[in-house]
């Protein structure tokens, strides 16, 4: 059961897929309104975390639980890939209005209120100059903002996103943070991100969840990205350089072999300056 | 060991002259579409091959009937098909999928056509059926060193395109990358497909030529990941199951009172029975295979 | 060709049509032609299973059918889809190919059942087929909403609530119900064609869901209309018809398709420039 003022919790999650061990004793939980960054690199489970949390994937042990107790009843849920049929008929209204009522029976009747919902929530993430416009014709940070719209249009407590910046370029990427940013504040919704940089996020993020080798650190950036703290994460030495008001965590070990570090945790080589 | 045996073997089995044809032609059917089959299976091209089959029998009968050589109609239309189908720059297999189910619907319904074309209606039925369900015991001997031609100019052409077929079915932004003409080699693979399929279907039927293209490939997949060995295993699986259906075939005949049941069901019949053996086999066992089935999103191939 | 006994052909035909079009939507839109192509071809046997018992054909077809769902959806909880539907196509064909040995009289009705014998609908078909084809479209009105979600994202379906799985079941099973509905009256080979073919243009045509799944049903009734009156002109078989045009209609929703992309492309230019 959760305690008073958790939106969600995972309480000592582990996650093994095709018999390989993903995550171990994933352990932290979210406030109402938090904004919280779940930082990772490549490969490091930050999906299959999503996934766990959204009950895609059992996990092996221990359990993640929402405020309510049982399943989430409403999450809000932005996937990473968003394979869409180029020729489907859907405009970008349409898939908001079915993040309303898509799974109610029946056909969705025209009513001024569905619409009103609709419009808004478009509203809300400046997809108001798109929302007619077919999905498969719109751009991917465009794209992006229907999903949010879609996930967000039920007010749910808790959102989702699985790599939104990943695909994006470096303008988009702020566009996305700042508008994910204010959702969050005015619509009361606690977000939980995942990126392999955190640089982007280090002005928006309450706390963040540090994820390497299946294992997770959790807290605000000042007390989580230190030399100390990842290095124990990571299992051999780790430095943490602060540069320009950015962050890169960089490998310092002497032993260091370059290429079993490129194939065990790329984000070393794209911090590198 | 012989009572064994002559338990097993129904007297005259291997003396039989439409037995040895049977197992000549539907061995080397059978080693020349698993082989194919594993690209096909590899590119999720089933239903391509399937339609092939069927497009390819609707123009051998076609064929048949117009006083043409058949297996003219037979590879014919199958080439043509595959063609067609490769037509249209599709990025998704959903499309890719439609795309064969048009090219299909328009290629039977010209089958329609020249069946219609054709004056004696009655003749028609009779052919349209056993090209569908082809008849392994009334192969005429005739045909076999044409078949198996066609098998092996099949085989050269796996052997001769298999590194690139082989990346474009793997990686096929890496094909592209390295200067492969991936919609070439689609094209390729779909001929050589078409090609295998109508020697199947000329000597075994439509529906053993899907099976034989299918099946045996994607057993050999569940057992291996090796392409190479996935290869050698599909041609073996579909020999064994291809003779083992001719002997409960030649066996049928004594318990059914003479009938007998049909070669192709029985070829079928094993190749499908081997498929939920192995695919069950491959899960691991019934708790593995729950939790699979609990997971909505399933993530593997 | 309007004389009195063409009218329950015409009649049968809109039908078969218009159901066609509507379930055949989500066929296109959920990628799922192969299992659109297979069911009836695995129905087929039924009918001569039916035979042999001595009982409906009707039922036969559905049961048949079912099996075909069956063997589809369950399968390819182990297998690619393709891979399941392939083999479960066969395997019911090779039940056909047993029982079709134990007939020699159904040659006939086997060729009826690929290519169609439209003419010769009695009034209690047609009643089986206004029966069959309401329920089949009321099951997709009924399912619209999170078909629609789970054919367009099954990630996004999952999130609300929605079962991908067993709106893959459901759906099929309507596919299957359509499909018998359909095989006696109009054959295997037409009413794939007329799943397939309408829908693609169709979507390409109308950017909303609702709007298209209905221009589909119109686009195929519209299809088989004028595939009767070829047919009846020409002698030539209907089969040919619809697979041409079916084909055509793909055709031209890919050029439609391709043309908004240049007219949006070119508009985009347009107001980049000033």
């Amino acid at each position: 059961m959760l305690a008073k003022g958790e939106v969600v919790a995972v309480r000592r999650a582990s996650v093994s897929l095709a018999g390989r061990d993903i995550l171990k004793d994933i352990e932290f939980t979210l406030g109402p309104g938090e904004f919280c960054g779940l930082i990772g690199a490549n490969g490091s489970g930050k999906t299959t975390l999503i996934r766990t949390i959204l009950g895609f994937i059992p996990p092996s042990s221990g359990a993640v639980a929402f405020e309510g107790g049982g399943k989430a009843t409403s999450v809000g849920y932005v996937p990473q890939k968003f394979s869409l049929d180029p020729y489907m008929p859907m405009r970008a209204r349409d898939l908001v209005g079915l993040g309303l009522d898509g799974a109610r029976l029946g056909v969705p009747l025209p009513s001024k209120a569905r619409r009103r919902k609709v419009d808004e929530m478009l509203e809300a993430v400046d997809g108001t100059r798109f929302a007619d416009q077919r999905l498969g014709s719109l751009s991917g940070g465009e794209q992006q903002r229907v999903l949010i719209a879609h996930a967000l249009i039920r007010r749910p407590g808790l959102l989702l996103l699985d790599e939104p910046l990943a695909n994006l370029d470096m303008r988009s990427v702020a566009g996305i943070v700042t508008l994910l940013r204010r959702l969050s504040r005015e619509l009361q919704i606690t977000v939980l991100l995942s990126a392999h940089d955190m640089n982007p996020l280090l002005s928006v993020m309450d706390r963040l969840v540090y994820l390497a080798h299946g294992r997770a650190v959790t807290g605000t950036t000042d007390a989580v990205v230190r030399t100390e703290v990842l290095s124990q994460l990571y299992g051999y030495h780790i430095d943490v350089v602060r540069v320009h008001g950015r962050v890169l965590v960089v490998a310092a070990d002497a032993e260091w072999d370059a290429k079993a570090a490129i194939e065990r945790d790329p984000v070393h080589i794209s911090q590198i300056p | 060991m012989t009572t064994l045996l002559s338990l097993i073997v129904e007297p005259g089995f291997f003396a039989s002259e439409p037995v040895r044809t049977a197992a000549a032609i539907g061995g080397a059917a059978a080693v020349v579409s698993g082989a194919v089959g594993v690209f096909t299976v590899i590119r999720g091209q089933s239903f391509a091959g399937e339609a092939l089959s069927d497009l390819s029998s609707a123009g051998g009968a076609a064929a048949f009937l117009l006083g043409i050589n058949p297996l003219v109609g037979f590879l014919g239309m199958g080439v043509i098909a595959a063609a067609c189908m490769e037509l249209f720059r599709v990025d998704r297999a959903s499309e890719r999928d439609l795309v064969t189910g048009v090219v299909t619907s328009a290629g039977l319904g010209l089958a329609a056509l020249l069946l219609y074309l054709d004056v004696t209606m009655s003749s028609t039925t009779g052919a349209a059926v056993t090209v569908m369900f082809g008849s392994m015991f009334a192969i005429p001997a005739s045909i076999v060193p044409l078949a198996l031609t066609v098998g092996i100019g099949a085989l050269v052409a796996i052997g001769v395109l298999y590194r690139p077929l082989l990346l474009c079915s793997l990686d096929p932004d890496l094909a592209a990358v390295r200067g492969v003409n991936v919609r070439l080699i689609g094209l390729l693979h779909l001929i050589v497909a078409a090609l295998a399929v109508a020697l199947s279907a000329i000597t075994v039927g439509a529906i053993l030529s899907t099976a034989l293209l299918i099946g045996p490939a994607a057993i050999a997949l569940h057992l291996t990941k090796r392409p190479g060995m996935a290869i050698l295993l599909a041609s073996a699986v579909g020999v064994v199951t291809t003779w083992g259906g001719i002997l409960v075939a030649y066996d049928s005949y004594e318990w059914t009172g003479g009938h007998g049941w049909p070669v192709s069901f029985c070829i079928v019949a094993l190749i499908f029975v081997s498929y939920m053996a192995v695919a069950q086999a491959g899960t691991g066992g019934v708790r593995r295979a729950l939790r699979v089935a609990r997971a909505p999103i399933s993530s593997g191939v | 060709m309007f004389e009195d006994f063409m009218v329950n052909t015409w009649i049968a035909a809109t039908v078969v049509a218009a159901v066609a079009g509507v379930v055949g939507f989500f066929v296109v839109i959920r990628g799922a032609a192969f299992a659109a192509h297979a069911l009836p071809l695995a129905a087929f046997p039924g009918a001569a299973a039916a035979n042999l018992l001595g009982v409906n054909p009707l039922s036969g077809l559905l049961v048949f059918s079912a099996l075909g769902v069956a063997g589809i959806s369950q399968l390819a909880r182990r297998a690619r889809r393709d891979v399941a539907t392939a083999l479960s196509l066969v395997m019911l064909l090779g039940l056909g190919a047993l029982f079709l040995s134990r007939t020699t009289e159904y040659f006939q009705a086997v060729f009826a059942l690929l290519f169609g014998q439209i003419l010769g609908v009695s009034n209690a078909e047609l009643w089986s087929l206004f029966a069959l084809g309401s329920a089949s479209i009321a099951l997709i009105v009924i399912l619209f909403r999170p078909l629609l979600l789970s054919s367009v994202s099954p990630e996004l379906g999952e999130t609300m609530g929605v079962s991908a799985r067993l709106i893959e079941v459901l759906f099929l099973a309507v596919v299957g119900l359509a499909t018998a509905m359909a095989l006696p009256v109009v054959g295997a080979l037409l009413v794939f064609s007329l799943m397939v073919g309408p829908a693609s243009a169709a979507r390409a045509m109308v950017d909303r869901p609702l709007p298209a799944m209905l221009l589909s049903a119109g686009l195929a009734v519209v299809m088989v209309w004028a595939s009767i009156a070829l047919s009846f002109i020409s002698d030539w078989p209907i089969g040919f018809f619809v697979g041409a045009l079916s084909a055509i209609a793909y055709v031209a929703g890919r050029v439609w398709s391709s043309a908004s992309l240049w007219r949006r492309a070119a508009r985009s230019a347009a107001v980049g420039a000033q």
